[in-house]
């Protein structure tokens, strides 16, 4: 993952022209060029608003770390590195995410019949060393990153005001919530093809 | 002027995934149509999302939102072989159903019943959740689906395999994975920018 040119999920998944999955792939070609189109808007967007390179990165390795997926969150944290992110930052990233893995989904759903399927779980809380140095406008943003990520059912305007009081503009969350939406899409993407051709 | 959360109207919050149509109130201010320009009425893709608060509130990040919209297209929409449009509707649906997405999932319902003519075995997704019968070709999409939508990711080499045993092939699952993926990017945010709420009916 090395540039915004060369296709994102080919390269996480190892497909190589030619191969059967390049042949799959090209049969839905509109999805593969916007999903990358997803990724450069996302990443390394024309017109970067108020959210940094930096935060979107951060976000980026902390979702995929998240996920497990350690090869995925090793490469936005080469990217954030590249950035000229500090090493603290990437440390912080991955004491967050030591103390936010969990497993999901869980949460809770409105009173009525479906209660009988709540499930409780992690509300994460950005540790006080991890907190220092992110800074509160990034903890806020890993602390509803955390919600999106494992729990999304329990989503409340209370947690859009959170992200607002640490600074970030509703037009900032649109775009770090769809930072973190299309994550869990390209993940599982990536993770689902590698097993759909055999890779270990 | 500073951002602020907005206070939906008062509304009758659905209390079980269903099939009927519901309307979807935003917790953050949509842009207002005299706002738009012409990047963001691009940004819709089809002019007629214009009227819906969901997709005025994304246009403010134009580029992720047209590119979001191209890749649920031909995910949904390709006729090229592959997954049949009602099972990748079923992919959706049970995405929506695992995560919570009563929004997402009554859409996806929808469409899954209309395209399958199964309206019976769809409503007991809604019902009974993702553990219901419906058959080893269905229950093996919706447990592909349920496995990709865990976190960690729960899909394994056995997730294809049943899949492959129930006459799907390779391009069909690749539908399956990317449909299925693709909810989990609609229910996060649909779920984490407005919520639900019932229609008051014909």
């Amino acid at each position: 993952m090395s540039g915004t040119d060369a296709d994102v999920i080919d390269a996480l998944v190892g497909i190589t022209p030619g191969s059967p999955l390049d042949a799959i792939r090209a049969r839905r070609a509109e999805a593969r060029a916007h999903a990358q189109a997803t990724y450069r808007a996302l990443f390394a967007p024309k017109t970067p608003g108020h959210v940094t390179a930096h935060e979107r990165f951060a976000v980026g390795g902390f979702v995929a770390g998240l996920h497990g997926a350690t090869a995925i969150a090793a490469c936005y944290a080469e990217r954030l590195a590249e950035g000229g992110a500090s090493p603290a930052l990437k440390d912080a990233v991955d004491a967050a995410i030591a103390e936010a893995r969990t497993n999901g989904p869980y949460g809770r759903y409105p009173a009525g019949p479906l209660s009988r399927e709540d499930t409780a779980g992690l509300s994460y809380r950005v540790g006080a060393a991890t907190r220092r140095t992110l800074g509160p406008r990034l903890a806020a943003a890993f602390e509803h990153v955390h919600l999106l990520v494992f729990h999304p059912r329990d989503a409340a305007p209370a947690a859009l005001q959170a992200l607002l009081d640490a600074g970030w503009s509703t037009t900032d969350i649109v775009t770090l919530s769809q930072i973190v939406a299309f994550l869990s899409f390209q993940i599982r993407v990536v993770t689902g093809l590698r097993i759909l051709a055999g890779a270990p | 002027m500073t951002d602020t959360v907005l206070n939906p109207p008062e509304h009758t919050v659905p209390s079980v995934f269903t099939r009927a149509p519901l309307d979807w109130l935003p917790w953050l201010e949509p842009l207002a149509v005299d706002q738009m320009t012409e990047r963001h009425m691009a940004s819709l893709v089809d002019a007629a999302r214009v009227k819906s608060p969901y997709f005025r509130l994304l246009a403010r990040d134009p580029d992720a939102l047209e590119a979001r919209t191209r890749t649920d297209k031909d995910i949904f929409y390709n006729p090229d072989a592959g997954l049949p449009r009602a099972e990748r509707e079923l992919a959706a649906a049970a995405t929506s159903r695992f995560n919570g997405c009563l929004y997402c999932a009554s859409v996806h319902a929808r469409h899954a019943a209309t395209y399958s003519k199964r309206e019976a075995d769809v409503q007991r997704l809604l019902d009974a959740g993702v553990t219901a019968d419906l058959g080893e070709r269905w229950n093996a999409i919706v447990a592909a689906s349920v496995a990709l939508a865990a976190t960690p990711i729960a899909f394994g080499p056995e997730h294809v395999d049943r899949l492959r045993r129930a006459g799907l092939d390779d391009l069909a699952i690749a539908d399956v994975i990317h449909a299925a993926a693709f909810f989990n990017w609609a229910n996060r945010l649909m779920l984490s920018l407005g919520e639900p709420a019932a229609t008051a009916g014909p």
